[in-house]
């Protein structure tokens, strides 16, 4: 290396340390790869690796554990909330996070979810919504939207049989205990920036002792929908967005003055 | 400390709080309910944690997160409550943390009702949640033994990283009785090397879990499991005898049913009959080579339950044939009286039956000649 290139290389990007530097078990394109990047660098940001304890669901990301260098313990299937309860309720001066995916929360886990929220629970919930079980290999979900493919709606998801999807952002927010409850998505860069001020915003909150708050984060599971990461994510821009809608569905007073 | 009158679920309530219960979660539930009020009041007093959960299942999670701290953590719920925390207990007894569970029966199955029971014997002893894992179990009879046995359960459940279940059923949990509460133990200020408590001062991180995807990882944890379910077996088997120096014949049972049996155990000597009572505390690990042993030197056994024969089993499996052994239940939330087991110790004295043929089909027939 001659003292121009020294001159010319300056770090702009690299991996934080509270992201541990192991192989990854996600497949190529999937969005669970740039969620844990963006909870990583808060906690980093925010220096709380020494009082985090996160609490990894049932689904994709079961194994978050392996990804984070901070304290995880590992729920059965929809628990996670409670799960943290019993964490945060006896290490209440500890930062506690849950990372679960949209069958694990709004649907085996529905009744823990909203209890959690509803009694204004201070931890912080991930919600990763790719409308479909990516572990099991892609069948429906509860976000599954009308129409939908998977493999166990293999016609398209048929609301005169299967229901129609949960907005579960939409639910949360209605309940007082909910402090903070966002929609973010991760489908381009713009998004994936404004996702982490919300992730930030999450943890302060939980810092402040101001209650429950989720950000719930729209993601691609390209392995499952049959398509090229790039397309997923146009598919989840046409599809998921206009179902879904990113945006502040429940902002406590006090929450809105936090800056960031 | 003085004895004072109590309620057998107030009794372990403040028993938990006195050996340094951190963390309770639970929901409410007949007959265990009181439990579950007495502690909304007095673990708020110490400053520690309470939570009604929204299900079984949410108390039992929450137990599972706390239990994770290391920190004394219990729930209590009764019989249909029991079965929607096994997914829970499961997963407890795979990631070895240490947590107390009170179980205070009533009838089933299903709904049942309210009135004491031990249908749930093979539940808690011999399985429930899926997978191979063991709970230490301790039955105690009395209010005083509630309250001693509590105590007991959290020291075990750290000792071996296991489950411990005070196992009761309704009529214990209702009774009152004069008893003595234990002397406070001060709150834990160390925990164990598999903590998570917060990777505090840049330690390396911790987690703990029960997934073990590799099956000869799963296999290894499997038996480093057993190994420590061998040394429970090894060290803490309890039972309590009763006129049994010169018995020739033995009553046993567990829980209320052995102290119902007492009764009709000091009626029989009373008229002279050599007859003696075996209570065993500890239904898990079960005391099999005391009924093995009892089983060379004895004439006959009873086995009184408040089940269809649920103990039963494991008293056949440890008697081999040596002795005939005769069975009388009550079941539905009907707890037996003293004179009904007399009744049955007088016919096997008299009738010396014999060791073949299932004692539950014997005592089927006499219950339907009954009804």
């Amino acid at each position: 290396m001659n003292t121009l290139e020294q001159d010319l290389e300056k770090l702009v990007y690299e991996r934080p340390d509270t992201l541990v530097e192991t192989t990854t078990h996600y497949c190529p394109g999937c969005t669970h790869g740039v969620a844990h990047r963006l909870i990583a660098e808060v906690i980093e940001e925010m220096g709380l690796r020494d009082r985090t304890i996160g609490v990894a669901s049932v689904g994709c990301s079961v194994f978050a554990y392996n990804y984070f260098d901070f304290d995880f313990v590992q729920a059965p299937h929809g628990r996670a909330p409670a799960m943290a309860t019993g964490v945060k309720r006896t290490l209440p001066d500890r930062v506690v996070l849950t990372y679960q995916g949209d069958g694990d929360l709004a649907s085996i886990g529905m009744g823990e979810i909203v209890h959690a929220a509803a009694r204004g629970e201070n931890i912080t919930v991930v919600f990763l919504n790719n409308a479909n079980y990516g572990m099991t290999g892609g069948q429906m979900a509860p976000t599954t939207l009308p129409g939908q493919k998977t493999s166990t709606s293999p016609s398209g998801r048929d609301v005169e049989t299967a229901g129609f999807p949960i907005r579960a952002s939409e639910l949360l927010s209605t309940l007082d205990g909910a402090s903070y409850v966002v929609r973010r998505s991760l489908h381009d860069p713009k998004s994936i920036r404004l996702a982490k001020k919300a992730l930030r915003t999450a943890f302060e909150v939980q810092i402040r002792g101001l209650g429950f708050s989720m950000v719930e984060l729209l993601s691609i599971c390209p392995t499952n929908w049959g398509m090229t990461p790039v397309d997923s994510l146009h598919w989840l821009e046409s599809n998921m967005l206009p179902y879904y809608p990113v945006g502040d569905y429940k902002i406590n007073p006090i929450v809105a003055e936090i800056k960031i | 400390m003085a004895r004072e009158l109590l309620k057998g679920n107030v009794a372990i309530a403040e028993a938990a709080i006195r050996a340094g219960l951190t963390s309770y979660f639970g929901y409410p539930i007949t007959p265990q309910t009181e439990l579950l009020e007495y502690l909304s009041a007095r673990m708020p007093e110490e400053g520690r944690a309470f939570v009604q959960a929204e299900s079984e299942l949410g108390a039992i999670n929450m137990v599972y997160g706390a239990a994770c701290t290391g920190a004394r953590v219990m729930t209590s719920s009764s019989s249909p409550g029991i079965s929607l925390m096994l997914e829970g207990l499961s997963y407890i007894a795979g990631t070895e943390v240490p947590m107390v569970l009170v179980d205070v029966m009533r009838g089933g199955p299903g709904l049942g009702n309210i009135a004491p029971a031990q249908s749930d014997y093979n539940q808690i002893v011999h399985g429930g949640g899926h997978g191979d894992y063991h709970v230490i179990a301790l039955a105690p009879a009395n209010v005083q033994e509630a309250i001693d046995m509590t105590v007991l359960a959290f020291d075990l459940a750290e000792k071996y990283r296991s489950i411990a279940v005070v196992l009761i059923d309704g009529s214990l949990g209702q009774m009152m009785e004069p008893a003595e509460l234990p002397p406070f133990k001060p709150l834990a200020t160390q925990f164990p090397e598999w903590a998570v408590r917060g990777a505090e001062g840049g330690r390396e991180r911790r987690f703990l879990s029960s997934i073990y995807l590799s099956p000869p990882e799963e296999e290894k944890a499997n038996l480093r499991m057993l190994r420590r379910w061998k040394d429970v077996e090894a060290n803490e088997i309890r039972y309590k005898e009763y006129f049994m120096e010169d018995a020739k014949y033995v009553v046993t049972g567990f829980g209320s049913s052995g102290r119902v049996a007492l009764s009709a155990v000091r009626a029989a000597r009373a008229e002279g009959i050599p007859v003696g009572l075996l209570r065993p505390i500890t239904v898990s690990p079960f005391p099999y080579k005391v009924y093995e042993e009892l089983s060379k030197k004895v004439d006959g056994m009873l086995v009184v339950e408040m089940n269809t024969g649920q103990m039963l089993e494991d008293v056949l499996k440890a008697a081999q044939g040596r002795t005939p052994v005769e069975f009388y239940g009550r079941v539905g939330g009907i707890v037996p009286l003293p004179d009904e087991i007399l009744t049955e110790i007088h016919r096997l004295v008299e009738e010396k039956p014999a060791v073949g043929g299932h004692p539950r089909d014997r005592w089927m027939d006499r219950m339907i000649k009954m009804n």
